[in-house]
């Protein structure tokens, strides 16, 4: 823990990373580059948002980290131990316990706070990069609040397939001025992205923060006669019983047989110490 | 009673000792030491100081070790420690005219002064594999000379600049800023350029090089001068006034001559590409030239033929091995929460392309 300063960046970086997340709180939805630096651990694995937690954090913080809405996955657990070890901060599996929260792909199903942050790990800030790989037009589009291009893309997947197709990383209007990609977490958790708690989205690769202050408007891109449709599967929980949670599928033998249980695993378990129970009953097919 | 997954923890744990277990391999045969990787395998301890853009031979010797000889994942160990060092300063530009040439050649003129120095190069040998090599260990012969010539060696770009033969050196006069403190954002200057492509992936640059001589984007590269040896590395003390030598470096420069007939803006003349990097790093000085001077096509007022080593963009956005393996190998964690949105979205179009969805439509 002496080796390295408190949550291991140096305060020079910590001032210009709180600089960037600053501007972005001030611009929501907006990309701010910042100086990213290498981490010891690898670009995809989450350096953008570990860099803003490093920033953010104070000793008397105590944090959460999730990936895919489990606190036991494996870099989740890596990264919470990072900051166990360069922080010495005290952590927790509990969403309301925690000041600050990480998270890879997914919004917990408990509402957060005003006195909580959540951050994102972000692979691809960029939500127009699929349509534009060039970072000097994606960013001239974005100042003219030129979006036609998103909205034909999503005009001709309805055209097509009678659905749009994006169903995660699905793309938001921020204050009604910057479209805004929410990471890539399931459309499902899209509703979510108005709340009380602050966030904040870094890319570490990609050298960007961007955020959305308390209560943002944050409003899913659609069309009137096709309106954003935050679906899940048509299930619940297989042991809490959840009806309004997000589920992961989970194969569970060699002859079809799965089951859907919450992603949020702190939000399952506390629901089952509350005495829920699902029906743990496999079903046959998945259609 | 299903019961969730749990233990990642521990995996991880176990997983770290397995790491190390393998990275000592056979334990009868005796465990190798950071001299030797130091001295024994040169050119890879150069690669990742050059890439990892720390001068640093020990350092990177004890990375080649720890990685295992994965010569990413030794760079990545060295790009992660040097962003934790202070800058305390910027020494004063090399000067590679006085260079200690361990080896310097041109392609261009078959005599020039200063002479052509062979120096310690694979180009003439014939690869055959030495058995003796691997029976009798070191039987090798002793070279004449081994000793750099320590007279200024100048440069051959100078002696066609007499006769205004080739473009003047470009000259940008701007600080350099430092790619590792500052977001990249483009276009950028030919200062980030070449400094982007001094720490970019040598294959990659190898591959953009190749696609010029192939003609994508060919501008005609011959080998004016590459040169290897030693430099000094001289910092200036704001309280003494004047610089003082901190160190030596080795280093490889390139500078290519480019035939070029002329454009709008420019005349006929000979045009420059620059390749400068840490340690012998031949084949990736040269690969850098090549792509330095496609990517100059816009201020010699050339046609862009929409070749990708001409495309600051792409190559600057694409070159960092570092940031390229790590996005490339995250695709390997855990992406249960958007497979299963997947999942249910093909289902559902599925439901809705089905025949039964589509006779129901029709009726």
């Amino acid at each position: 823990m002496s080796d390295y300063n408190f949550a291991y960046l140096d305060e020079q970086t910590k001032r210009m990373i709180r600089r960037a997340i600053l501007k972005g709180l001030a611009i929501p939805g907006y990309q701010v580059p910042f100086a990213s630096r290498e981490m010891p651990m690898p670009y995809g694995w989450g350096t953008g948002g570990v860099q803003v937690s490093a920033a953010i954090l104070t000793p008397d913080d105590c944090m959460k980290v999730i990936d895919q809405g489990a606190d036991d996955t494996t870099n989740a657990v890596s990264i919470r131990k990072f900051f166990e070890r360069t922080a010495g901060i005290e952590t927790t599996t509990r969403t309301s316990e925690a000041d600050v929260i990480q998270t890879r792909h997914r919004i917990p199903e408990e509402p957060l706070t005003e006195d909580q942050i959540l951050v994102y790990q972000v692979p691809i800030p960029e939500p127009l990069r699929f349509l534009e790989p060039r970072e000097t037009e994606t960013r001239k589009m974005h100042a003219l609040e030129e979006y036609g291009l998103m909205h034909v893309k999503l005009f001709e997947d309805i055209a097509r397939h009678g659905a749009i197709t994006t169903s995660y990383a699905y793309p938001v209007r921020a204050e009604g001025r910057y479209v805004m990609d929410p990471s890539p977490i399931p459309k499902f958790d899209n509703p979510k992205l108005s709340m009380a708690a602050i966030q904040i989205f870094g890319a570490g690769r990609e050298q960007r923060i961007y955020a959305l202050p308390p209560h943002c408007e944050v409003v899913s891109l659609d069309f009137e006669d096709h309106p954003f449709d935050p679906s899940k599967a048509p299930h619940p929980c297989g042991l809490c019983g959840a009806e309004t949670s997000y589920l992961d599928e989970v194969i569970i033998d060699d002859v079809g047989g799965r089951l859907f249980v919450c992603s949020d695993t702190d939000y399952c378990e506390t629901r089952r110490a509350e005495g829920h129970r699902g029906d743990d009953q496999v079903s046959e097919t998945a259609a | 009673m299903y019961v969730a997954a749990k233990g990642g923890e521990r995996a991880i744990e176990n997983a770290h000792a397995w790491l190390a277990e393998e990275r000592r391999g056979d334990s009868s045969v005796a465990e190798i030491e950071l001299a030797q990787i130091r001295e024994q395998l040169t050119l890879a301890v150069d690669r990742v100081m050059a890439e990892g853009s720390l001068y640093d031979p020990d350092l990177a010797a004890l990375a080649i070790k720890q990685a295992r000889g994965d010569l990413i994942e030794a760079i990545f160990l060295v790009r992660a420690y040097r962003t934790t060092l202070p800058r305390f300063g910027a020494s004063r530009p090399i000067d590679t005219t006085v260079m200690a040439c361990d080896r310097r050649i041109s392609a261009t003129f078959k005599d020039l002064p200063g002479g052509q120095i062979l120096g310690p190069t694979f180009d003439y040998t014939h690869r055959l594999l030495e058995f003796k090599l691997a029976a009798d260990g070191d039987t090798t012969p002793r070279a004449e000379a081994t000793v750099a010539s320590l007279e200024p060696v100048p440069h051959v770009m100078g002696f066609l600049n007499r006769e205004g033969l080739i473009e003047d050196p470009p000259a940008e006069d701007i600080i350099p800023p430092d790619l590792t403190r500052e977001p990249l954002e483009l276009p950028a200057s030919r200062a980030l350029r070449l400094q982007a492509l001094a720490r970019a992936d040598e294959g990659f640059l190898l591959g953009l090089a190749y696609s010029t001589q192939r003609g994508y984007a060919r501008n005609h590269a011959f080998v004016g001068e590459l040169r290897i040896g030693l430099v000094a590395v001289e910092l200036e003390i704001p309280e003494l006034g004047f610089a003082i030598e901190i160190g030596e470096i080795t280093v490889t420069e390139c500078e290519t001559v480019n035939q070029f007939t002329g454009s709008k803006t420019e005349p006929p003349q000979f045009t420059r590409g620059y390749g400068l990097v840490f340690g012998q790093v031949e084949r990736k000085a040269i690969s850098m030239a090549l792509v330095d001077r496609a990517l100059r096509w816009q201020e010699l007022g050339e046609d862009n033929v929409g070749a990708a080593a001409q495309d600051n963009e792409f190559v600057l956005s694409h070159c960092d091995n570092i940031q390229a393996t790590g996005f490339l190998e995250h695709i390997k964690l855990p992406h249960y929460v958007d497979f299963q949105s997947e999942l249910e979205l093909v289902r559902k179009l599925r439901r809705a392309a089905s025949p039964e969805a589509r006779r129901d439509a029709a009726e």
